[in-house]
């Protein structure tokens, strides 16, 4: 039987995850949770938080606030301001390669490489979504038309992969094949980089705002519709012309979180009800993983082994789903 | 159509539009400096000269987001839908939000983006538009652009500002100007924006039942209230000469000195107020969505009061362009007549069609 313990979070639950084996719970009003062998609480930004997204490494967790500041902090309780832009709203930020990162507000994306080189990527329209190739210093920024794809470490010329319409969330397929963004619409987009092929994925009754590539990314998981929609990335034509998986069907209730198991081919599916189902890919076999809450679940992340899972909802509620007692 | 969510749970949007020196951003202050209880997110599109003192401000420039749904006049304001979700992450900061837009915003698409963004919409509500006119310059700015009649047509709330720059005649000629394009709003005068703000903030329902209850000439000539009582039906005696398409102005000869060439332009702003007993919501719905497909774009806003035959609630409605947004708002009460009621602001619209259309959706 799966055992939930609470956690207790001070807001809107921005990101829930994992550096290394401590769980981290950051809150819209500005608390940090550090769950491992003990409770910690960080708060390094003055006001609240906007986003946060650990490094690759897993050793840090980066967060952006409405104080226009990144801070990096980890599980010793340390935080550093690695870049400042005083009175910006930075709300989005991606972890990259070789402790790189990548921040934006409004219309500029910048990256900040380790050795503390700043990078401008300026738009002519919002920016909406930033994502780190899974090879390279490669970002993709997602923006009013469509996706851009830079070279961060290099000056070589950009990429442009137009669709039109506000492209928000981007992701890169874990192959780098493919590139995916959701959209103010309720549709994604993607793209096969190898000859630019438009591929438009629609049928949802609300936005896409949470996506998560399954094992080996064989699927691409996503949140929007009254199931998780799955859509296969395996075989040479992706996506176009399949049907995806719908997973956890729910008659009353959409699914607000997604996030595909590491090890197996399982989704953990989070309603805007609070409630936590595990689907499997095989035969839709369900397990309740959390019964509802006050509000939609707002972020989901399994641990590297895949037996526990964090979750946070808009309601400022929090807990650590344990698989194995 | 789709219903309103819970409006409980909405946080309500107040926005400021008007002229660049119409004194937006001192009716700001003069609401943040208030002792009222309330605390506010504001949002700006530029951080001006003068400051804005409050803890939650955000600047966030303008970026108009076109749907991909093939309709021109669908467009929202990409840049306050992300705001705005990024303020929900911090929900226990303030009870409430102010947009001020810039001088030459278009205000169709900030209204839109309450309407038309789910998640907004979950989020927040639009409280009210409340324009700010400079007495001394509105007629100017009339005669120049089109942005300063937009934002007199979409207002709720119209602040007539720095009155103390001109002459009683003046303002009466301004104030005449104002109703010709927009006799709906609420309409108050002031100095350096010295208002009770509780006449600007919060206005929501109450303003919709009291633009809609009473006569449009009530505000102006109250004294005419005999001519012009509630039960008086010259809204419907539009001017078949569409040179003076809003006909009331001129029909009941109490103008004051207002500038009788614009009602010659035939593309400047109107209004029509139609008025029915009970409808006939299978003929209604089709109806009104019809009007707002084909007529949309000259659609500035519309809103509306409705009695639906064997229906015990009110049913209110409103919208922006082609966007229509209705919700039962309360029983009808005993001593309250059954009374639909639906106000249009646009320009090149065909009244007469629009009219007898409208009568046609009564009930039987």
């Amino acid at each position: 039987m799966p055992t939930v313990a609470p956690v207790e979070v001070d807001g809107y639950v921005v990101r829930a995850g994992y550096l290394k084996d401590t769980a981290f719970f950051a809150s819209g009003e500005g608390d940090i949770v550090l769950s491992g062998q003990g409770e910690t609480k960080l708060r390094p930004h003055k006001a609240g938080l906007l986003a946060a997204e650990p490094t690759i490494d897993g050793k840090g967790l980066i967060t952006s606030g409405d104080d226009g500041c990144i801070f990096v902090s980890a599980t010793d309780g340390s935080s550093e301001c690695v870049a400042e832009r005083p009175r910006k709203w930075i709300d989005l930020i991606a972890a990259g390669p070789s402790g790189a990162l990548a921040f934006a507000s409004g219309r500029t994306a910048w990256v900040r490489f380790a050795d503390g080189r700043e990078k401008e990527f300026a738009h002519d329209r919002a920016v909406g979504g930033l994502a780190f190739a899974p090879k390279g210093m490669r970002l993709a920024v997602g923006r009013y038309d469509g996706v851009t794809l830079w070279w961060a470490g290099t000056e070589g010329a950009p990429v442009d992969l137009s669709w039109k319409g506000a492209h928000l969330g981007v992701s890169f397929s874990p192959d780098g094949k493919y590139v995916v963004s959701a959209m103010q619409e309720n549709a994604l987009h993607g793209w096969r980089l190898s000859d630019s092929q438009d591929m438009r994925m629609t049928g949802y009754p609300a936005k896409v705002k949470s996506f998560s590539w399954s094992v080996k990314g064989r699927y691409l998981a996503t949140s929007g519709a009254n199931a998780a929609i799955l859509w296969p990335f395996f075989g040479k034509t992706g996506p176009m012309g399949q049907t995806p998986l719908q997973l956890g069907t729910r008659g009353d209730n959409l699914v607000s979180a997604v996030a595909c198991h590491p090890k197996e081919d399982v989704v953990a599916v989070g309603y805007q009800d609070g409630m936590i189902l595990m689907c499997r890919f095989e035969d839709n076999a369900e397990v309740l993983l959390r019964r509802p809450g006050l509000g939609p679940v707002s972020s989901m992340t399994w641990d590297a082994d895949g037996v526990r899972l964090v979750f946070g909802t808009e309601t400022a509620e929090a807990g650590i789903i344990s698989l194995q007692d | 159509m789709t219903a309103t969510q819970d409006s409980q749970a909405q946080i309500p949007v107040t926005v400021l539009t008007g002229y660049l020196g119409a004194g937006k951003t001192t009716l700001l202050n003069r609401i943040l400096t208030e002792n009222h209880g309330q605390r506010y997110a504001v949002i700006v599109n530029e951080f001006g000269e003068v400051g804005i003192d409050n803890d939650l401000l955000v600047e966030s420039d303008e970026e108009i987001f076109e749907m991909n749904n093939g309709c021109i006049c669908c467009t929202v304001r990409g840049d306050l839908i992300r705001t705005v979700q990024n303020l929900m992450k911090r929900k226990n900061a303030f009870d409430a939000i102010i947009v001020e837009t810039t001088g030459v915003a278009d205000p169709a698409p900030v209204a839109q983006t309450f309407f038309m963004d789910d998640d907004v919409r979950a989020a927040a509500k639009l409280d009210a538009v409340v324009a700010v006119v400079d007495a001394r310059h509105v007629l100017q700015r009339l005669e120049d652009t089109e942005e300063a009649e937009d934002q007199i047509a979409f207002a709720d709330v119209i602040l007539v500002n720095k009155t103390d720059l001109v002459s009683a005649e003046e303002l009466a000629t301004v104030e005449a100007r104002i109703r010709s394009i927009n006799p709906y709003a609420v309409l108050h005068q002031s100095e350096r924006c010295g208002i009770d703000i509780a006449k600007v903030l919060d206005r929501g329902a109450f303003d919709l039942d009291r633009i809609l209850s009473l006569d449009p000439h009530f505000l102006e000539h109250g004294h005419h209230a005999d001519e012009c009582g509630p039960d008086c039906d010259h809204d419907h005696h539009h001017d078949h000469d569409h040179h003076h398409g809003h006909g009331h102005e001129h029909g009941h000869g109490h103008g004051h000195g207002h500038h009788h060439h614009h009602h010659d332009d035939p593309h400047s702003v109107k209004s029509i107020s139609l008025k029915a007993g009970d409808l006939d919501p299978n003929m209604f719905f089709p109806w009104i969505n019809q009007v707002t497909q084909v007529q949309g774009p000259n659609i500035l806003r519309l809103k509306g009061i409705l009695a639906f035959k064997g229906d015990p609630q009110r049913y209110v409605i409103q919208g922006v362009h082609m966007i229509v947004e209705g919700d039962h708002q309360r029983d009808w009460k005993d001593d309250e007549p059954r009374e639909s009621r639906l106000v249009f602001i646009g320009r090149d619209l065909n009244w007469d069609v629009l009219k007898d259309s409208f009568q046609a959706c009564a009930a039987q």
